[in-house]
C-alpha cells in the first residue's frame, strides 16, 4: 500500500498556533487572559480539545493514584512485588514511538507546507506506520507482562498491590488504544488529502501524553509496588 | 400577577417561620453536658439564617411588587451603590457571619472530639450489625476480652465473637441488647461495626457518629437526666435500617449497678 | 475575518430519516434528544417519588399495580422495606444524573451554546452525537436493574461501601443491581466528558467575529463553567465506579475491610477502605451539585434580564461569582463526611470553605435582587419560574448555614433537614430553571408559544406545592427524623407521622402540576399558537437574531458579527428599548463591562 499522494492536500496555512490564546499551551488561558479581546481568528478547536481531553485523563489517573495511596496507607495487607522486567522494555518502546511520531509529524507538516524537496514526499506517512507498529508492540508487551504474572498465579485479586498494578496498566493500555485509533485516523486522512495540521498536532500531543503518563505510572508502581 | 407573587412569597416566608418561632417540632431536649454548646450554635445560626431568609424573601417580594408596574416612559434605575456596594455587603455581612459561626463553632466541635475521655470514664463497647446494636460491658476485671470475627454466631447469641473458654478477660464480659448507663458519669463508647456502615445517633445526647467498618472509633459523653431514650441507626445499612435501634436507659448509679448485676447473671 | 471554511464543522444538512432525527450530528437535535431523555427520566423519577411518599405517609397502603413493577418487591401491592430503598435509590440516581445534569446543561446547552456564541455547530459533532447516545445507553443500563434478579440496588444514590461492595450478602439488589448501577454511572460519565469537550471548545474557539468572552450571555457562561466542572468531576467518579465494579466481579478489596461478618459468615475481603469510597464519591459529588445548579443560574439570569429590560447590575461580578462557586466546590466536599469517622480536624478544615462558599452564593442572589430594583419587570411563565428560582435558591441556601458547621451537623446529619436542603436548593431550584428555560426558549426551538395560562397554573401549583413539601422536611429534621427510613417505628418518630401525611398530599398535588406542564409541552409543540416573529421576547442575544427554528447551520448564509455586550436594554439615546448584539448601531451610552 504505497503512500503516493499526487499533490499536497489543501490544508489551511496556519502558522498561528504559537500566538497567545490560540490553542496550544497558552490556549489554557482563554484569550490570553484578555476576556474582552476580540480576535479576528480563532484557534483550531482540535488544539483546545486535546488539552481538554488530557485534563480529564489526568483527573482519572489522579483519582486512581489517590486511591492507591489511601489504600496502601490504610491497611497492612500490601504485599510488595517486583515489576515484570518486560515493562522496562515496553517503556523504551513507547518512548521510542514518541520519537518516531515526532519525526513523522515534522515530515508530514513540512510535506503539507510544501517545503521539502521531492525525496521525502514519497512516503510522508512512513514514520507514522513505524509509530503505529511500536504502539502495537507496546500493547503486546503489556499483555505479555499480564500473562506472565497470571502464569505465576498473580491475578487481579491476589493482593491489592496486584489489583492496582492491573487497574493502572490496563487503564493506560485502553487509552493507548485510543491513541492508536487516532493514528490510524490520521493515516487515513492523509491518504485522502483531508488531514488538517491541527488534527495531526493534536493526535501527536495525545500520543506523547500517553508516553509521559506511562513514565509517571511506571515511577508510581516502582515506588509503591 | 406580580403582586400576587409578592404576597405569596411573603405568606410563604412567614408560614415557614412560624413552626420554628412557635417551637412546634422542637429539637429533642438536651440531656448531655456538651450539648448546650451545640444548641447555642444552633440558636445563633437560626437567628442569622432566619433573618437572612426573611429579609431576602421580603426584598424579592417587595422589588417584584414595586418594579413590575411599568408605565411607558419609565426609566430603568440602578440600585444605589451598584454592584460594588452589594459585593461589599456580601463580604462584610456574610463573611463576618460565617467566620463568627465557624470560629465559635470550633469550641462546640472541640468539646466532642478534641477533648480526650477522662480517666474514670466508664467504657462501654457497642457493635453495630445488620440490624441491631449490641453492647458489652467489661465486667469486674475492667478489661474487654479480645474479639474473634470467625466466632460470631447469632444463633448462639455470640454476637461479638467472644471466646469465654480460652480468653481470661472475656469470662466476665457482659453482653446486652440495650444500653444502660449511670447518670452524670462520663461514658467512653467504643464503636465498631460487624458488617457494613452504621451510625450511632441519640438526639437527646447530642451525639451522632458513624461506625467505620475496619476501624475502631470512639466517642465520649455524659448524660445528665435519667430516662429512657432511643439509639437509632442513621447510616443506610440495608433493608432493616429503619428498624435498627436500641434503648438507652440513663439510671441512677444504684439502679445501674443492680441492672448490671442482673445482666451478668443472664450471661 | 473568521475563517469558517478552515475549521467549520463540515457536515451538510442531513437527508435520511436516521441522520436527521436519530443519529444526528446537529447540536440542536442532540439538545432536543437530551431534553426528551430528561423529560422521560423526570417523569419516572417523579412517579417513584409519589410511590415513596404514599408509603411514607400511609404505611401499608396497597398501591394498585405496584406488584407489576417488581416480582418480589410488593406482594399484594404493599411495599417491602427493601423495595422502598430500591425505589429511593433509583429516584435519587435518575433525578441527579439523568434530569439535573442532563436538562439544564446538556439539553439547553447543546441547543443554545453554539448559537449564542455565533457558531454553526460544535467542533466535534461526532463526539457530540456519541455523548447523547452513550448517556442514553447509561440510562437503559440503569433502568434495566428494575427488571433483573432481585431488583435495583438499595444503597442510596451515594452507594456507600462496604454495603455497595460486598455483593448480594448485603441485601436484595446488592449483587447485580450494584453492578448495573455502577456500570450505568461509568457510562454516563463518558457521555458527559464527551459533552464537556464540545462545550469548552465551542466557547473558546468557535465564537463569531466580535464575540469576546465578556460579550457572551450569562447562560453561555453558566454552561461553560459547568462544563469545566464536569470535566474534572466525572473523570473522578468513573474510576471510583470501576473500582467498585471490580470489588464485585473480580474479588478485589478496594473498599471492603477485613473481618466483616454477614449471616455468620466471614467475608473474604481484606484491607479495603470504606472512607476511600466516600472521598472519591464526594470529590465528584460536591461539584456535581454545582453542575446541577450553575446552568440554572446562567439561564435564570439570562431570562430575567430579558424580562427586566435591563442588564444585571454587574455582568462581570456574576461571572466571577459563578466561577468562584465552581472553584470552591472542590474544597468543600468533606462536609458530607463530618461525622463519617474521618479525622475531626479535617471536618473543621472542610467547614471553613463551606462557610465561605456562602459568599459568592450571596453575591449572586444580591445581584439578582439589586437588578430587580428599578427594572421594568415583565411577568410571564418564564419570568415567574425565574423569580421562583431565586426564592427557592434562597430557601435552600440558608439551611446550608446549619449544615456547614460540623457541631450542628452532629444533630442534623442524615436527617430530613439535609433532604429538605438539597431538594430545595438543587431539586426544585434547578427544576424551576429548566421550566423557565422551556417556556422562554420553546418559541425559538419550535416556532410556537407555550400556553401562558397553563404555564401560570403550572407555576403556582409547583411553587406553593414545592414549599409545602420541602419546608416541613426541615422541621422534621430538627426534630431528629432520620432519613432513608421506609417507616417510622421509633417512639420519638411516631408523633411526626401526621407531618408526613401532609407532605404526601402536597407531593401528589405538585406532581399533578407537572402533568399539566407535560400536556402543555406536547400540545403546544403541535397545536400551540405560532410565535409572532423570530424574537417574541424582544431579546438581544444571538439566538433571537436567527430564524425560528434556526436553520441547519444556525445562521443561514451569513455568519453573525457582534458589535455589543449582550444586554443592551433600555440604553439612553438608543433607537429602541433593546439593541441586538448583531446591530451595528453605534451606542453612546452602551452598557459595557470595562
Amino acid at each position: 500500500m504505497a503512500t503516493t499522494v499526487q499533490q499536497p492536500p489543501r490544508i489551511e496555512r496556519r502558522g498561528s498556533s504559537q500566538a497567545p490564546g490560540n490553542g496550544g499551551w497558552r490556549g489554557l488561558v482563554p484569550a490570553g487572559g484578555n476576556l474582552r479581546g476580540v480576535k479576528n481568528s480563532s484557534p483550531p478547536p482540535a488544539s483546545t480539545g486535546i488539552w481538554v481531553i488530557l485534563a480529564s485523563i489526568t483527573m482519572t489517573f489522579a483519582a486512581f493514584t489517590s486511591a492507591l495511596i489511601v489504600r496502601q496507607g490504610g491497611a497492612t495487607d500490601w504485599r510488595h512485588f517486583t515489576l515484570p522486567p518486560v515493562l522496562y522494555l515496553n517503556t523504551l518502546v513507547i518512548i521510542g514511538s514518541s520519537f518516531t511520531l515526532e519525526i513523522a509529524r515534522r515530515r508530514i507538516a513540512a510535506f503539507m507546507e510544501g517545503l521539502r524537496n521531492k525525496d521525502h514526499t514519497a512516503s510522508p506517512a512512513r514514520w507514522l506506520y513505524v509509530t503505529l507498529f511500536l504502539g502495537l508492540l507496546f500493547v503486546a508487551g503489556q499483555t505479555f507482562a499480564w500473562m506472565h504474572l497470571r502464569s505465576q498465579g498473580f491475578g487481579l485479586a491476589s493482593n491489592v498491590s496486584y489489583s492496582f498494578f492491573y487497574v493502572l496498566t490496563v487503564a493506560h493500555a485502553v487509552h493507548v488504544f485510543g491513541g492508536l485509533g487516532g493514528l490510524v485516523r490520521v493515516i487515513g486522512k492523509l491518504h485522502h488529502a483531508a488531514l488538517r495540521r491541527s488534527t495531526l498536532d493534536a493526535t501527536a500531543r495525545y500520543w506523547h501524553f500517553m508516553g509521559a503518563l506511562w513514565l509517571y505510572l511506571l515511577l508510581l508502581l516502582w515506588m509503591k509496588l | 400577577m406580580a403582586k400576587i407573587f409578592a404576597v405569596t412569597i411573603i405568606l410563604i416566608a412567614i408560614a415557614s417561620a412560624i413552626p420554628i418561632v412557635m417551637h412546634m417540632w422542637p429539637m429533642p431536649q438536651d440531656i448531655s453536658t456538651h450539648g448546650h454548646l451545640i444548641d447555642e450554635q444552633y440558636t445563633d445560626t437560626m437567628w442569622e439564617a432566619g433573618l437572612s431568609f426573611l429579609a431576602s424573601q421580603f426584598l424579592l417580594a417587595f422589588f417584584v411588587w414595586k418594579f413590575s408596574n411599568t408605565k411607558p416612559g419609565d426609566k430603568v434605575r440602578s440600585f444605589p451603590g451598584g454592584a460594588a456596594g452589594l459585593v461589599i455587603a456580601a463580604f462584610l455581612l456574610v463573611g463576618t457571619e460565617c467566620l463568627a459561626l465557624g470560629v465559635f463553632g470550633v469550641k462546640a466541635w472541640a468539646s466532642v472530639y478534641f477533648t480526650p475521655p477522662s480517666a474514670n470514664a466508664l467504657p462501654v463497647q457497642v457493635q453495630a450489625g445488620q440490624f441491631a446494636f449490641y453492647f458489652r460491658y467489661p465486667g469486674p476485671d475492667g478489661t474487654f476480652g479480645p474479639l474473634h470475627a470467625n466466632l460470631i454466631n447469632e444463633a448462639n447469641a455470640n454476637f461479638f465473637g467472644i471466646d469465654t473458654t480460652n480468653d481470661q478477660d472475656s469470662k466476665d464480659d457482659i453482653v446486652t441488647a440495650e444500653m444502660a448507663i449511670p447518670v452524670n458519669r462520663e461514658i467512653h463508647l467504643l464503636m465498631h461495626s460487624k458488617d457494613v456502615g452504621h451510625s450511632f445517633y441519640v438526639p437527646e445526647l447530642r451525639v451522632q457518629q458513624d461506625f467505620v467498618p475496619g476501624l475502631d472509633v470512639s466517642i465520649h459523653f455524659t448524660a445528665t437526666k435519667i430516662g429512657k431514650y432511643e439509639i437509632v441507626c442513621t447510616q443506610l445499612c440495608g433493608l432493616g435500617h429503619y428498624n435498627m435501634k436500641a434503648y438507652l436507659e440513663v439510671m441512677s448509679q444504684e439502679d445501674y449497678d443492680n441492672w448490671l448485676k442482673q445482666q451478668a447473671a443472664l450471661q | 475575518m473568521h475563517d469558517m471554511s478552515a475549521h467549520a464543522v463540515q457536515h451538510g444538512a442531513p437527508t435520511s430519516f436516521l441522520r436527521k432525527h436519530v443519529f444526528s450530528l446537529d447540536h440542536k437535535v442532540i439538545g432536543k434528544q437530551y431534553y426528551a431523555l430528561a423529560l422521560l427520566a423526570a417523569l419516572i423519577g417523579m412517579v417513584l417519588s409519589w410511590i415513596m411518599r404514599i408509603h411514607l405517609g400511609f404505611g401499608s397502603y396497597a398501591i394498585p399495580g405496584l406488584h407489576l413493577l417488581s416480582k418480589t418487591g410488593a406482594p399484594g401491592n404493599v411495599m417491602t422495606p427493601e423495595y422502598y430503598l430500591q425505589l429511593m435509590t433509583m429516584h435519587g440516581t435518575i433525578m441527579v444524573f439523568f434530569v439535573l445534569t442532563t436538562a439544564p446543561f446538556a439539553a439547553f446547552g447543546n441547543f443554545f451554546l453554539p448559537i449564542q456564541v455565533g457558531a454553526e455547530d460544535m467542533p466535534f459533532p461526532h463526539f457530540n452525537m456519541m455523548s447523547f447516545w452513550v448517556t442514553f445507553v447509561g440510562f437503559l443500563v440503569l433502568v434495566a436493574s428494575f427488571f433483573v434478579g432481585d431488583g435495583p440496588t438499595l444503597g442510596g444514590w451515594t452507594q456507600y461501601a462496604p454495603l455497595s461492595a460486598i455483593g448480594s450478602t448485603g441485601g436484595p439488589g446488592e449483587g447485580l443491581g450494584v453492578v448495573l448501577w455502577a456500570s450505568s454511572i461509568a457510562i454516563f460519565c463518558v457521555g458527559q466528558l464527551l459533552g464537556s469537550l464540545n462545550f469548552i471548545t465551542t466557547t473558546l474557539d468557535m465564537r463569531c467575529k466580535g464575540m469576546s468572552l465578556m460579550r457572551l450571555p450569562l447562560s453561555a457562561w453558566g454552561w461553560f463553567i459547568t462544563s469545566i466542572m464536569g470535566l474534572t468531576a466525572f473523570a473522578v467518579l468513573m474510576p471510583a465506579c470501576i473500582l467498585l465494579i471490580l470489588d464485585h466481579v473480580a474479588g478485589t478489596s478496594f473498599f471492603v475491610p477485613s473481618n466483616l461478618v454477614l449471616n455468620d459468615q466471614l467475608l473474604p475481603h481484606s484491607g479495603g477502605s470504606t472512607l476511600l469510597w466516600q472521598h472519591l464519591f464526594w470529590f465528584f459529588g460536591h461539584p456535581e451539585v454545582y453542575i446541577a445548579i450553575v446552568p440554572g443560574m446562567g439561564i435564570v439570569s439570562h431570562i430575567l434580564i430579558t424580562n427586566m429590560r435591563r442588564p444585571m447590575l454587574s455582568h462581570r461580578v456574576l461571572i466571577y461569582s459563578m466561577g468562584a462557586l465552581a472553584v470552591l466546590s472542590y474544597m468543600v466536599y468533606g462536609h458530607h463526611m463530618f461525622v463519617s469517622g474521618m479525622n475531626p480536624v479535617s471536618s473543621l478544615a472542610f467547614s471553613f470553605p463551606t462557610l465561605i462558599i456562602t459568599i459568592p452564593s450571596t453575591i449572586v442572589v444580591l445581584i439578582w435582587l439589586g437588578s430587580l430594583y428599578g427594572s421594568k419587570l415583565r411577568i410571564n411563565s418564564a419570568s415567574l419560574f425565574a423569580l421562583g428560582f431565586i426564592s427557592m435558591f434562597i430557601s435552600g441556601g440558608v439551611s446550608g448555614f446549619f449544615l456547614a458547621q460540623p457541631s450542628i451537623d452532629i444533630m442534623l446529619h442524615a436527617t430530613y433537614f439535609v433532604v429538605g436542603h438539597f431538594h430545595l436548593v438543587m431539586g426544585v431550584a434547578a427544576m424551576f430553571g429548566i421550566f423557565a428555560g422551556t417556556y422562554f426558549w420553546f418559541p425559538k426551538m419550535t416556532g410556537r408559544m407555550m400556553n401562558e395560562t397553563l404555564g401560570k397554573i403550572h407555576f403556582w401549583m409547583s411553587f406553593v406545592g414545592a414549599y409545602c413539601i420541602f419546608m416541613p422536611f426541615h422541621y422534621l429534621g430538627i426534630a431528629g427524623n432520620v432519613r432513608r427510613y421506609q417507616a417510622f417505628t421509633d417512639d420519638y418518630l411516631i408523633p411526626l407521622i401526621p407531618v408526613h401525611k401532609f407532605i404526601t398530599f402536597a407531593a401528589l398535588f405538585t406532581g399533578l402540576a407537572q402533568l399539566i406542564f407535560v400536556y402543555n409541552l406536547i400540545h403546544s409543540r403541535f397545536w400551540g399558537a405560532k410565535a409572532p416573529n423570530d424574537n417574541p421576547w424582544e431579546g438581544t442575544s444571538l439566538e433571537w437574531s436567527t430564524a425560528t427554528p434556526p436553520p441547519h447551520n444556525n445562521f443561514g448564509d451569513k455568519m453573525p458579527v457582534v458589535y455589543h455586550d449582550p444586554y443592551q436594554y433600555s440604553v439612553e439615546g438608543a433607537s429602541s428599548d433593546y439593541i441586538m448584539q448583531t446591530s451595528p448601531e453605534q451606542l453612546k451610552n452602551a452598557i459595557e463591562e470595562k
